[in-house]
């Protein structure tokens, strides 16, 4: 199931939003996680990050432990109270919080809280273009990027043009398109680790074609791909290095 | 985390991926057929409509499927086809060869049948003296290989022309090597001339069995289909239960999906619809046509409301043709008749999750194959729903096999990470100790030690996105 | 166990498991094409290497004995009692070969002597370059499979946009005939390295003689 990724914009822009960190951001790229606040915060937006969330459940739901996901997915709903959009900075816990969470809950009394929920739900990318509407302002040195959509940023959450809409209003900013744009890079979360070779067969084609690009950096919305991604960039010795979309554009925007 | 128990297919798949023939040949394919199929689907609105007419009409079939079996059977008897039923394969098999031996068969000409694969009447039919011989050109490629096929629309894509060059020289006398396509086509042609004209009966499966009228659809490129089901006396059509379509004019949608999504093609070259046999005054055409429809595990999979969907599947390939993970590993990794991601959600339910239950986990859920299914089959919940059963054990299992791979590592691992991740002390201080500690964790460690063959370790940071996040103030409401 | 065992216990567990509300049909419209259908079933039954040549209802039989001969084709199969067979009596004579006895008297010569077959069409479809037939007792199903050539002789008044809009004004759902075929071109596989080869099984090549004024 794809949720759209546009927002009625006869509603008038919100004034304040909630954060959800997503649990690799808050472990391995708080930075990213931090870059994202600070984007909404520097456009305006009055950005809360409650302190009870934790994580979407998905690792537990994609592995098929559906009651264990269920409780942390409910914490999660009691941890951002009201109607304010819940803004996130990643596709794959996006996708999980819209299309999955009231699929978690349907037949049970939280279903209509789920349904609720999940329409509060935007990923960053795709909040500061159809939503807020950004203009970004290039002060950076001229470089050359190529961009990685997660699968489900772009499947569950269709997140396909807003990620590459942001970069390309960035003037010294060259994207380069890769091949094979929407193939997996092999992370699927457990997956990396259940089916080692498949995965790891995976993320060498990966990293083959965004290294075919000769730009300097791959950048992502989806911290999941990026840890698998210049993971194996890594050990491969590769010149090539990898940031979030969020680090990204804060960087290249503000002084 | 633990060490799961290896299944077939995680067995399989190193052999498959360090083949560079194979990776090349299905690389090859795959992409050919991805371009070819999104060259047909251009107009997203025209896809999204007609891809919801297909699928209304499939998940009809699904939800009427008793009472449409019953019309299709009532139509097709009218009709002079005969009609037989088979729970098992083992039935199937009996069926089919007590027909051939009834009419003396020595000589069976076969049309392409994934069902008779699952069936392996070749090897049924061989056994009691009664020579199969494969039409179809890619299933007699595999046939002369001694091998299965490897697609479920084209059997041997995992061959390049070189090794198809290589078995016609060893099997086809006096053609001598050669790669030329014509060239190999034609002597095949002749090859097949010889033995269509002797079989006493043909076999073939069926797309869409059109329960309205009692009309078998079939659909294909070579001609082989009509010959085998034209030119024999007895035809024998078999075909899995699900496989119906409620309405004539279920068809026209049907048959603009079918192609298009498998090869590209607008449509196949022949659309063949059998309603009788040879009648009165008639002068070809088989004089007895037998419809054999075989349940073999779907009556369970229709037994359950979210699974069911599994049975819309008109087997067209654009899910393995688009998946990461099969165009990596070939068809022959997943040792079950049906490859690719219909392959990982059926296969488990048919063959039962003790025998395939590592198929649902062979998959990143990219969802690369939902995107383009036809009739919608939602193959990504369902790979997690496959998963949910495999793991956990049931009184009234909705799944053969169900709670097989169940293990309590698994089990209190979850539960734990449940616990620890619905806390928010709890989760700090687990967050506090990886930022501080997890570093120390040495690479070879459970887990870690897959990851890290081709991957660097990742590195937790200094502290916490909670942690920054409060110390900037953004806590604060 | 009997046939009647099995199909109790199937249809019963099928009838035992929960119901679903089967789903309305949705709306879908297949391609119409005008004034261009007739390009339209051209160009696609072109690319697949099919072959269209334009004539009249009065020139047609003519129009086919000088294709015949120009490609060398000496033995024609026919329908004797086809709608075709006063013409074709008049002007391939000498080609023609009768289908007029039951396949088991004639496998021999249908398989390795006629080297073309020639049929009316019942129909024709302009979305997909497609050619219906209804295979009868006069021109059965034979005639377009299995020689390497197939003549198809085809009104362009019986030319329909789509197979929907075919089978809805013919009311196909009310009576089905033992065989109906769409052909769509000469036979090809794309086996072999994915790579296209024409006149596999069925014939070579696919020839529509399309009267314009019929």
């Amino acid at each position: 199931m794809t949720a759209s990724a546009q927002t009625t914009s006869a509603q008038p822009k919100p004034t304040r939003v909630y954060y959800f960190g997503t649990c690799v951001i808050d472990l391995f790229y708080p930075g990213a996680g931090l870059a994202g606040m600070e984007l909404l915060r520097r456009h305006g937006i009055k950005v809360v990050f409650p302190p009870d969330q934790s994580c979407c459940g998905q690792p537990a739901r994609n592995s098929g432990f559906f009651d264990e996901a269920r409780a942390v997915a409910l914490r999660q709903m009691q941890a951002f109270p009201g109607t304010d959009p819940i803004v996130v900075p990643s596709g794959s816990c996006a996708g999980m919080m819209k299309t999955h969470y009231p699929q978690l809950f349907e037949g049970r009394p939280e279903h209509a809280q789920a349904i609720a929920f999940s329409r509060r739900v935007h990923e960053l990318t795709a909040f500061l273009v159809n939503v807020l509407e950004v203009t970004l302002e290039d002060k950076g040195q001229p470089v050359s990027v190529t961009w990685h959509g997660s699968c489900h940023s772009m499947r569950e959450m269709g997140v396909v043009d807003e990620p590459k809409a942001l970069l390309r209003q960035l003037s010294n900013v060259t994207l380069v398109e890769n091949p094979r744009e929407k193939e997996c890079c092999g992370f699927g979360g457990t997956f990396a680790v259940r089916q080692p070779e498949v995965s790891a067969a995976m993320v060498k084609d990966k990293i083959e074609a965004l290294e075919s690009t000769q730009t300097a950096k791959v950048v992502s919305g989806d911290c999941g791909c990026l840890m698998n991604i210049t993971g194996a960039m890594e050990k491969a010795g590769s010149k090539m290095s990898g940031q979030h979309i969020a680090e990204f554009l804060l960087e290249r925007t503000h002084d | 985390m633990t060490e799961l128990p290896k299944g077939d297919f995680t067995l399989r798949a190193p052999a498959a991926l360090n083949d560079p023939t194979l990776r090349a040949n299905f690389r090859r394919a795959m992409d050919g057929l991805m371009t070819k199929r999104a060259a047909q689907f251009t107009d997203k609105e025209a896809w999204t409509a007609l891809r919801e007419r297909g699928a209304a009409a499939k998940a009809r079939v699904v939800a009427r499927l008793p009472e449409l079996l019953e019309q299709l059977e009532a139509n097709c008897t009218a009709n002079g086809i005969q009609v037989h039923w088979a729970e098992t394969t083992a039935q199937a098999n009996d069926i089919v060869l007590t027909i051939l031996q009834r009419h003396n068969v020595r000589t069976v000409i076969k049309g392409k049948s994934m069902v008779s694969e699952e069936m392996e009447l070749n090897h049924h039919l061989q056994a009691h003296g009664i020579q199969a011989v494969e039409s179809d050109l890619g299933e007699y490629i595999i046939q002369l290989a001694g091998e299965a096929p490897s697609h479920i629309v084209m059997p041997c894509i995992h061959k390049n022309k070189a090794e198809i060059a290589a078995l016609f020289e060893e099997n086809i006398e006096g053609l001598g090597y050669t790669e030329d396509v014509d060239a190999l086509t034609a002597a095949a042609r002749a090859e097949m001339r010889k033995a269509f004209a002797a079989a006493d009966a043909g076999i073939s499966g069926v797309n869409f069995a059109v329960a309205e009228t009692g009309t078998l659809v079939l659909v294909e490129n070579e001609g082989n289909g009509r010959l085998s089901t034209t030119l024999p006396p007895v035809h024998i059509a078999v075909m899995g239960i699900e496989k119906l379509a409620e309405k004539l004019k279920d068809l026209p949608s049907l048959l603009s999906l079918l192609p298009r999504s498998a090869t590209g093609q607008h449509i196949t070259t022949y659309v063949n619809m059998i309603t009788h046999p040879r009648r009165d005054g008639e002068l070809d055409g088989p004089h007895e046509v037998h419809l054999l429809l075989l349940d073999s595990g779907r009556s369970r999979v229709h037994a359950d409301p979210e699974l069911r969907d599994t049975l819309r599947c008109i087997r067209c390939g654009a899910c393995m043709n688009h998946c990461p993970v099969y165009s990596r590993v070939g068809g022959h990794t997943y040792k079950f008749v049906y490859p690719g991601p219909i392959g990982k959600i059926l296969s488990p339910q048919l063959e039962g999750l003790d025998c395939a239950g590592d198929q649902p986990h062979a998959s990143t859920l990219c969802n690369a194959c939902v995107e383009v299914c036809p009739v919608k089959i939602p193959i990504a919940d369902i790979l997690v729903r496959l998963r949910s059963e495999a793991s956990h054990p049931s009184d009234s299992p909705a799944v053969k096999g169900a709670g097989s791979r169940a293990n309590w590592r698994e089990s209190w691992g979850w539960k734990g990470w449940a616990t620890v991740y619905s806390i928010p002390w709890l989760y700090a201080l687990a967050g506090f100790m990886a930022t501080r500690f997890g570093n120390l964790m040495p690479a070879s460690l459970g887990p870690l030690k897959a990851w890290t063959s081709v991957r660097a370790k990742p590195r937790f940071a200094a502290k916490t996105l909670h942690e920054l996040a409060k110390e900037k103030g953004y806590c604060d409401e | 166990m009997s046939n009647a065992t099995a199909k109790a216990n199937i249809l019963g567990r099928l009838r035992a498991a929960p119901r679903t509300q089967p789903p309305p049909r949705p709306d879908w419209t297949p391609p119409v094409f005008g004034e261009q259908k007739i390009a339209r079933f051209r160009t696609m039954l072109e690319s697949v290497h099919g072959e269209v040549v334009e004539t009249t209802q009065g020139a047609w039989s003519a129009d086919l004995r000088r294709l015949l001969d120009e490609r060398g084709v000496g033995k024609l199969l026919y329908g004797p009692a086809s709608g075709l067979s006063d013409r074709l009596r008049q002007d391939c004579g000498p080609l023609l070969m009768a289908y007029d006895r039951p396949v088991e008297v004639l496998k021999d010569s249908l398989v390795h002597q006629a080297e073309a077959g020639v049929t009316s069409c019942r129909a024709a479809v302009a979305e997909t370059g497609s050619l219906v037939l209804w295979p009868t007792a006069a021109e059965p199903r034979l005639m377009s499979l299995l020689p390497p050539l197939h003549v198809a002789v085809l009104p362009a008044s019986r030319l329909f946009d789509n197979l929907a809009a075919l089978m809805e004004a013919e009311n196909w759902a009310a009576e089905m005939p033992t065989n109906a075929l769409l052909i769509s071109g000469p036979s090809k596989t794309a086996d072999i390295e994915q790579t296209l080869a024409y006149g596999v099984h069925g014939p070579k090549a696919l020839l529509v003689l399309l009267l314009t004024d019929a």
